[in-house]
């Protein structure tokens, strides 16, 4: 582990309710949601991570109690190490405040997470869905929505499956 | 028939100016069937006669879920996926998964492998960059230059076919290895393509280099500061053309590319020419790589032996119990990796591309996100073109070199 990544996880662990996982080299700093907005700009202006390579969830349904995971991939360009930030996010209505006024590279992918998951961040000015179609229902990589196939139509049954088709507005 | 739905320009208030809503700007679609768009990309303009006043990208045209599919197959299986994504780099998102599966499971490669990675994870860089060339060259009207490219990809992909019998779609780099050793012939085709590029490449360079009009219309337009780039995260040839020497294989070195001497060509400039500079650069230094890289190729296997992970060879199976068991569990179960998450990153030929893979401990991946450069580079489209006329925005979002299979997924 490199000087520079050693020293801003022990000041970060002194000054904020933190935990800190190693797995394979990497380091994840598991925050509150509370404090995303905090952190993440103590990090870029403190700390040198410069640059968000992505931000993503994972969603735990149903063997975690607080569902979500949101990621945080950070980069220090300067000091070459990557940092990973995490926090938990409960799955009634998830809200997590936006980071895109700190890295204008997050607003896309905000945006994206909001279109898979369902998670809505707080102070994103356009939150739209990003791949999915803007009339789709649901989102897909949450772990209760199905995977989804769809029945192949012949000339005899082709009337049959279309009425019974399941489509998004439905 | 399912009704289709009106968008009207109330919805995008938020994103136009005032003037867009009193009808003295323009709104505009480019796209999502627009030859220089290079793909399915929808570009709604907002125009002040020629000049561009914002630009609004709309992706999605080729999502294909591949994120939510993969957690339905196991590790080998949702490899082939990742060729589909940026398709003009499947042996390099091949790698990616790879690096990504192999430091889960702390799997070991052999140096050969390592070097035949690199050789044709190059050949991957110098066809994506052929292809870039020729077609962004044609959105700024030096039309020969298309066939050219071209013709010379052919090369790149005939080495792709000898090795894995497809041009495209791969699938050649797996978990532990290679799908098997390169056949005899690919060391004399390789070589027969380092020997034919360098004088295409000055041809290149003198057909665009002389061309008034390539100059005038890339030089000084779409201008990014490299702070611009770290804040929207942009990597690959654009924060090379914007000053800043940010290149994994130097930087982060995987597959032994640290064994091999090359140079990161970077421009300050930060505009359109600066990354034609680039790319054009980069073609050369991909070129000694491969070389030095043919020149020490080791003899040995190409795959792991942890049999827990790879496949057994076929020799062994007919006399080895172990090995039959192996077989079977591999192909029916797939392997589990232990619990855990990591992140790997390549260098691919637009930037960045890394794959953030989570494991339960089953045999099929909890979680795979692809952190694709096209996703992060498409972003910066409307600070670049910003004030610029209509037609430099062409030459701007040829300049990025998209795939939007890559940003889509």
């Amino acid at each position: 582990m490199s000087e520079h990544l050693q020293n801003t996880l022990t000041s970060m662990q002194s000054r904020h309710d933190v935990q800190v996982e190693e797995f394979r080299g990497e380091f994840t700093l598991f925050i509150k949601p509370e404090n995303i907005q905090k952190i993440l700009l103590e990090l870029r202006d403190q700390y040198d991570f410069n640059v968000c390579m992505d931000v993503t969830a994972v969603d735990y349904y149903p063997q975690e109690t607080p569902r979500f995971h949101v990621i945080y991939q950070l980069y220090s360009m300067p000091n070459n190490i990557r940092l990973q930030v995490r926090t938990r996010l409960d799955g009634n209505s998830p809200k997590l405040d936006s980071v895109q006024h700190i890295y204008s590279s997050a607003n896309w992918k905000e945006r994206e997470v909001y279109d898979l998951f369902g998670i809505r961040f707080t102070g994103h000015p356009d939150l739209r869905r990003m791949v999915m179609p803007e009339d789709w229902v649901g989102h897909p990589l949450r772990k209760d929505y199905p995977l989804g196939y769809e029945e192949v139509q012949f000339s005899f049954n082709y009337d049959e499956i279309m009425i019974n088709k399941p489509h998004p507005k439905d | 028939m399912v009704d289709i739905r009106e968008v009207s320009v109330d919805e995008l208030r938020h994103l136009v100016s005032d003037r867009a809503m009193t009808g003295e700007t323009m709104l505009l679609n480019m796209g999502p069937q627009h030859p220089s768009t290079h793909g399915v990309l929808r570009l709604l303009l907002e125009l002040d006669g020629e000049a561009v006043v914002n630009v609004i990208p709309d992706i999605g045209f080729l999502h294909t879920g591949v994120e939510k599919t993969a957690e339905s197959k196991n590790y080998q299986q949702a490899e082939v996926m990742t060729d589909r994504l940026d398709y003009l780099n499947p042996m390099g998102n091949n790698l990616t998964y790879c690096l990504a599966v192999e430091k889960l499971t702390e799997l070991d490669v052999p140096p050969r492998a390592q070097a035949i990675r690199v050789i044709l994870a190059e050949i991957q860089r110098i066809s994506s960059h052929l292809l870039w060339l020729g077609t962004s060259a044609l959105d700024l009207g030096a039309m020969s230059m298309f066939l050219y490219c071209m013709r010379e990809r052919e090369l790149a992909l005939d080495i792709f076919e000898l090795v894995s019998g497809q041009r495209m779609m791969t699938t050649y780099i797996r978990p532990g290895g290679l799908w098997r050793d390169v056949p005899v012939e690919f060391e004399t085709a390789v070589r027969n393509f380092l020997k034919a590029m360098p004088r295409r490449i000055q041809e290149y360079e003198d057909l665009l280099e002389k061309n008034e009009i390539f100059l005038d219309r890339t030089k000084g337009i779409g201008i990014l500061t490299a702070e611009d780039c770290f804040q929207y995260g942009l990597t690959g040839p654009v924060i090379r053309g914007s000053g800043v020497a940010h290149d994994l294989r130097k930087k982060q070195p995987y597959s032994g590319y640290d064994l091999y001497n090359f140079d990161v060509p970077v421009h300050p400039e930060g505009d359109v020419y600066a990354r034609y500079r680039v790319r054009v650069e980069e073609l050369t230094q991909s070129l000694r790589i491969i070389e030095q890289a043919l020149n020490k190729i080791p003899f040995g296997p190409v795959r792991s032996n942890n049999r827990k992970y790879v496949p057994p060879p076929r020799s062994e199976i007919g006399v080895s119990m172990e090995a039959l068991i192996h077989h079977f569990k591999l192909w029916t179960e797939g392997f589990t990796p232990p619990a855990g998450h990591v992140y790997a990153a390549t260098e691919s030929p637009r930037g960045e591309l890394g794959v953030y893979m989570e494991s339960n401990g089953t045999a099929k991946p909890y979680r795979v996100h692809l952190v694709t450069p096209t996703f992060s580079n498409l972003q910066a489209v409307p600070i670049m073109s910003k004030k610029h006329y209509l037609a430099d925005l062409i030459g701007i979002v040829g300049s990025i070199d998209i795939v939007l299979g890559d940003a889509d997924r």
